[in-house]
Order: C-alpha cells, then structure tokens, then sequence
C-alpha cells in the first residue's frame, strides 16, 4: 500500500490531479460555481477539440517529434470538406462529411510524414512549413471566407446532446454535445495502440532511441510515416467537430490553438524529446488549460490575464518536469556507478 | 579562379543558392514590372519594412546556432514597444512634444527591457534545463500576455509623433529603421566572425558535452545568448513602433514563423553547430524581396505569400537532405 503511493507520488500525473482538484476547490470557493451540473458539462464539451489535438500531438511528442502543424490542417481540412458538401447541397447526415475529412486529413498528414519519416527532416521546421503551405492554401486557393450555413447534417450532429444538465440555483442549463463521444473512442482507441500494437510500442521506442528501436527491429520510418497521418485524421475529425459545434466554419479561428494544446501535453508529464509520457497525463493537462482559460472569470480574474496565467503555467510547469527528468536521471546515473561498482 | 569558385560554391552552397534565387527573383521582377519595382522609392520602402522582423531573425539564429530556439520573440517585441509607448505617451503629456534625451533613454530601456527578458529566457534554458523550444514558447505568451494586461487588449497610439517621425526619417537617402538594423548587424557579424563567443555558440551547437568538458562555462553563454536574442528582438519592436506609429500585443504574430523560415533558408542548421549570418542577412532581404516583388501583381492574393514562403522552406530542407546525402540529381559524368 505504502509503495503504491510513493509510486504514485513519482508521477507527473498525481501532481496534475492535485493541482486540478486544487483549482477547481479554489474556483469552487470563490464563486460556489464551479461544482455545478452545467458547470462541469460546460468544461466537458470545451475539452471535446483540445482533447482530441491533444491526442494528436501526445502521439507525436511522444514519437519524438513534434507538429505545429495541426491546426492549419484542421481549418484546410474542416473548410475544404464544408464548402465541397455545401456546394453539393448534400442533405445526409454527418457520417459521409466525416469520411470525407479524414480522407482529406490522412492525405495531409501524409505530406507531413514523408517530410518527417521517410526525409528525416527535422519535424518542428517541417510542420511550420506545411502549416504555412496549408494556411496559404486555404486561404490563397480556396479563397477562404466565413461560411455562415453548414450542411443540415452536420448541424443536427452538432447541436444533438446525450443529455442536459441544469443548475437548479441559476436555471442556467448546458448540453453535452454527442460529439463527446467521438473524443471518448478516440481516446480509447489512441491507448489500445500504444498499448497492444507494434506500431504503438514503436512510437515508444522511437521517441525513447531511434537507432536502438531501428535495431530492435521497428520500421522506423514506416511508423513515423504512419504516425503523421493518424495525427492529421484525428486534427480532420477534431476541426470538423468544432465546425459543427459552433454551427458555422471560421476558416481562421482555429489557427493559433498548436501552442495551448503543445503546453497542455507537456504539462501532463510527456517529455518533449519523446519516449516518455502517458494519455493519462495528457488529457489531465489538457483539462488543465481548458480550465485555466475557461474558469478564470469565475475566480474574478479579468480576462485580460488569461496569456499571463497560461504562460506562467507552461514556464513553471515545464521547470517542475525539466526538473523531475534531470533528477531522476541522475539518480539513474547514480544507480549504473553503484551497479559497476557492485 | 574557377577552381576557387567551384570550391567556394561547394562550401558555402546554400549563399550560392540564395543568391541564385535572389538573381531569378530580380530578373523576372525586372521582365515583369520594370520601373515599377526598380524605383528607388520602392527599395526605400523595402529598407524601411525589413528591419523589424530582420532583428528578431538575427536573435532567433543566434539561438538556433546553439541548438535551441527562441519563439518568444514577437512577445518580447510587444511588451518593449507597449512600454515604450506608453512611457512616451505619459512623458509626452507634460510638454506634448519629446525632448531629444527622450530617445536616448526609451533606447535604453528596449535594451535593458530586451536583456532583462531575454536572460530570463537563458536562465530558464541553461538553469532549469527546460528544452528552449518549450521554455521560449511559454515566456512568449507570457510577455504576450503581459502586454494585452498593460493595454488591456486594444491598441495604444495616442503617444508623440515625434517618435514615429524620427525614425520614419531617411539620412542622406537611407531609412534610419536600415541604420539601426546595420548596426545591429555588424555588431553581430563583429561577434561571431571577431570574436571567441562565435566559436562557442558553433561547438555548444554541435555537441553540449563536448563543449563543457572543453571547459566552456556552457550556462553563461547560453544566457548570453539568449540575452542578444531579446535584445534583438526589443529593437525590432521599437522599429515596428515606428512603423506601425501604434503598439498592440498582436502586431507581427506571424513573425514567429518567418523568422524561424529565414534562418533556415539562411543556411542555418536547426540542430544547432553552423553559423552563416551571410546566408541569413541575404535571407531577410529575399524573404522581403519577394514578398515587395508579389504585392505588384494585384491578381494574386496576398494569402499566396504564406504558401509560397511554406514552400520555399520544405524546398530548400529537401535540397539539404540531397546535398548532404550526397544525391544528385542530375548525374555529372565521370
């Protein structure tokens, strides 16, 4: 008993979790806000996009890598896949729009990866890149504008609820949009890969030591390849959710959004040189961000603040793990001159 | 002579690119538009709109020739010229107009504003051992947000005109904003070229290790790195104060992106370990020239430019990776 809590008190995780609960009390004391149904529904349906980017860009980092390119791939793909169906007059429901994005997403992620895996060009520098060629593309050559109408389809997904919860207090409501459910399987099939595959060991093992994975026998550029579109389907599927969420596509809005969830993934504990890191903690801190940037009015802090609170958070967040790894390592070091001695 | 040419086009390849491209651009600019382009008014404007994100691209190379990067750059460029702004607007009030020590005192303080963040910055990547790309990017929406905090989101333009004109002014025909950017230059070219720390940051690029068991103190200079990066980075905000005669926490977001794009078609390798501030001083030229060159032709949509610069960036890596794989296209005979 006593082990697993010192266990769980070595884990980015734990500390997350604390400092979740720690917040929300706060909020909770301030405002008596926040421990309310439509309160925590609110939250719920915010962490539904962040949540899957961040699914994208857990995997990525983890691999070693990293993508900035998501959101623009996400807007190209989401206003791409609207404008096409619009002109179409399509009347189906969401399902086909759906397939069409992750077709468009999967090409996309595709360029990235063979950027990535097959030139072994550096992936920072390669998705600044193609979020530039994607932006200019979506805006160049589509000509981007607002789209005021979506498809009847994709509205109905969009405002269809699982169910609603009322704060009895306020008579305010909230509905949780059944777009939550995507984020849910998501998420579970993002932890069987990494989990039960070859190919989510290999992200594993590829972030950890490329060369030592590549003589273990793992396709390294195969995986990297592979990895990049999965990233870019679930960044398509995440940029169509928001469009139908919010019942209209803004090509531009998402754009900007790679820098919140990257910090968010990080402070869950992944470590950015890859190898390490757990969907647990990214989905904590995602939820961690989201609560930041949505919760701080309640606290009655102005919303100016919002950038000065996440970037101390991303700062000081990053120092505790940046902390963490190097300690742990040198008591790994420790540890081999003890063995060598012994 | 064709032997030390072919030589020097083998070594510095990526200056012989840049300047290939360079000569492409301006001839076909030259066939297309003529006068139009080639007016000295247009290349006044031309040296006037490069310094700003010129500066920062020189603090972002510095970074990146160690190895890491700095992101935070646009932020530290608002946050000084909001300052800056605002302290002139308060200074301004009393007589309307600024004294001339005025200038001198807001310079002073975009250094010390720009040494003072970008040291945080260096003490977040060599002390707390935060990887840069994390450490900058977090400082960055930090300062970001410390400015939105000071202006409270909205644009602060009600300061001097004296500030705006001063700087908008030409001397014997150049635009001050190139001045100050040259002289940013060649104190950095006197840096890496002159002096030991160009050297340092190259072999603390190529292998931190080695270079602390070399005896290097690799903290202090990754500090003092950093601390020419913000230093840069809060003269280009004073110059886009200038410019845009307003300061605001989202001027120049995408300013991140091009200078990271700058340094690398600059020849600059983003792993760290090679210096070429030729190849990026030709880059922040191209990278306006281009743009100036692409603003004449009024079919084409200004979004273009985002793509094109996207391209040329994937482009140029992938030319890297043959040339440094030794793949040549086109087989020369044995």
């Amino acid at each position: 008993m006593q082990n697993t809590i010192k266990k769980l008190f070595k884990r980015t995780e734990t500390y997350i979790f604390l400092i979740l609960l720690a917040l929300s009390v706060l909020i909770q004391v301030r405002s008596g806000q926040f421990y309310t149904p439509n309160n925590i529904v609110d939250i719920m349906s915010a962490m539904i996009v962040p949540g899957l980017f961040a699914v994208g860009a857990f995997l990525v980092i983890l691999s070693g890598g990293i993508d900035v390119s998501f959101p623009a791939l996400a807007s190209l793909t989401a206003y791409a896949t609207t404008k096409m169906f619009l002109d179409m007059g399509y009347e189906g429901n969401v399902l086909l729009p759906i397939l069409a994005a992750i077709l468009i997403g999967g090409i996309l992620g595709m360029i990235n990866g063979f950027f990535v895996g097959y030139l072994e060009l550096p992936a920072m520098i390669v998705t600044l890149g193609t979020s530039s060629v994607f932006k200019g593309f979506m805006q160049g050559t589509l000509e981007s504008r607002q789209l005021a109408v979506i498809p009847a389809g994709m509205k109905s997904f969009g405002t269809s609820s699982l169910f609603t919860a009322t704060n009895t207090q306020s008579g305010l409501s909230s509905r949780l949009p059944a777009a939550f459910l995507v984020l849910v399987l998501i998420v579970l099939i993002a932890f069987l890969i990494l989990k039960y595959t070859m190919f989510g060991r290999g992200i594993y093992a590829i972030g950890g030591n490329e060369a030592a994975a590549y003589n273990a026998g793992f396709r390294v550029k195969r995986t990297k390849f592979l990895l990049y579109v999965f990233a870019g389907v679930v960044a398509s599927i995440a940029g169509m959710i928001r469009v139908c969420m919010m019942q209209q596509c803004h090509p531009t809005n998402m754009l900007g959004m790679e820098m919140n969830i990257i910090a968010g993934v990080v402070l869950g504990g992944t470590v950015i040189g890859g190898g390490r890191g757990t969907l647990t903690g990214c989905i904590l801190g995602t939820l961690l961000i989201v609560l930041v940037e949505n919760s701080m009015i309640l606290i009655g802090v102005p919303v100016v603040w919002k950038d000065v609170f996440v970037g101390l958070l991303i700062v000081i967040g990053t120092a505790i793990s940046a902390y963490q790894v190097t300690r742990s390592g040198r008591s790994k070091g420790n540890r081999k001159q003890t063995e060598e001695v012994a | 002579m064709a032997e030390k040419l072919k030589v020097s086009f083998k070594k510095d390849s990526h200056i012989w690119r840049l300047l290939i491209i360079m000569v492409v651009w301006f001839l076909f600019m030259a066939i297309t538009k003529g006068g139009k382009f080639y007016s000295l008014v247009n290349f006044q404007t031309m040296f006037s709109q490069f310094p700003e994100f010129g500066l920062m691209s020189l603090g972002v190379m510095v970074c990146m020739i160690t190895g890491g990067i700095d992101l935070s750059t646009v932020g530290i460029a608002n946050m000084t010229a909001i300052t800056v702004a605002l302290l002139m607007r308060n200074a301004g009030s009393e007589s309307g107009s600024l004294g001339p020590q005025w200038f001198l005192l807001v310079f002073v303080i975009a250094i010390l504003m720009g040494a003072v963040t970008g040291a945080f910055n260096g003490i977040l990547v060599s002390k707390c051992k935060i990887p840069p790309i994390l450490a900058t990017l977090g400082t960055g929406q930090l300062f970001t947000g410390i400015g939105i905090v000071m202006t409270n989101g909205s644009a602060i333009s009600d300061f001097p005109k004296d500030y705006a004109f001063l700087i908008n002014n030409k001397v014997a025909g150049i635009p001050v904003q190139f001045i100050l950017f040259a002289i940013a230059a060649a104190v950095l070219v006197f840096l890496l070229k002159k002096t030991t720390y160009g050297k340092k940051i190259t072999l603390l690029g190529s292998s931190q290790n080695v270079a602390r068991y070399s005896g290097l103190k690799v903290d202090w200079i990754l500090i003092k790195t950093y601390l020419i990066s913000g230093i840069c980075s809060a003269l280009g905000g004073m110059i886009m104060l200038a410019n845009y005669n307003s300061a605001r926490s989202d001027y120049g977001s995408n300013y991140t992106l091009q200078c990271i794009l700058i340094v690398v078609l600059g020849g600059v390798d983003p792993d760290g370990g090679k210096e070429s501030i030729t190849g990026v001083l030709l880059a922040i030229f191209l990278v306006r020239a281009l743009e100036t060159g692409i603003n004449r032709f009024p079919q084409i949509s200004s979004y273009y430019i985002s793509l094109i610069w996207g391209a040329v960036l994937l482009l140029v890596m992938v030319l890297n990776y043959f040339s440094s794989h030794n793949i040549h296209l086109f087989k020369k005979k044995a």
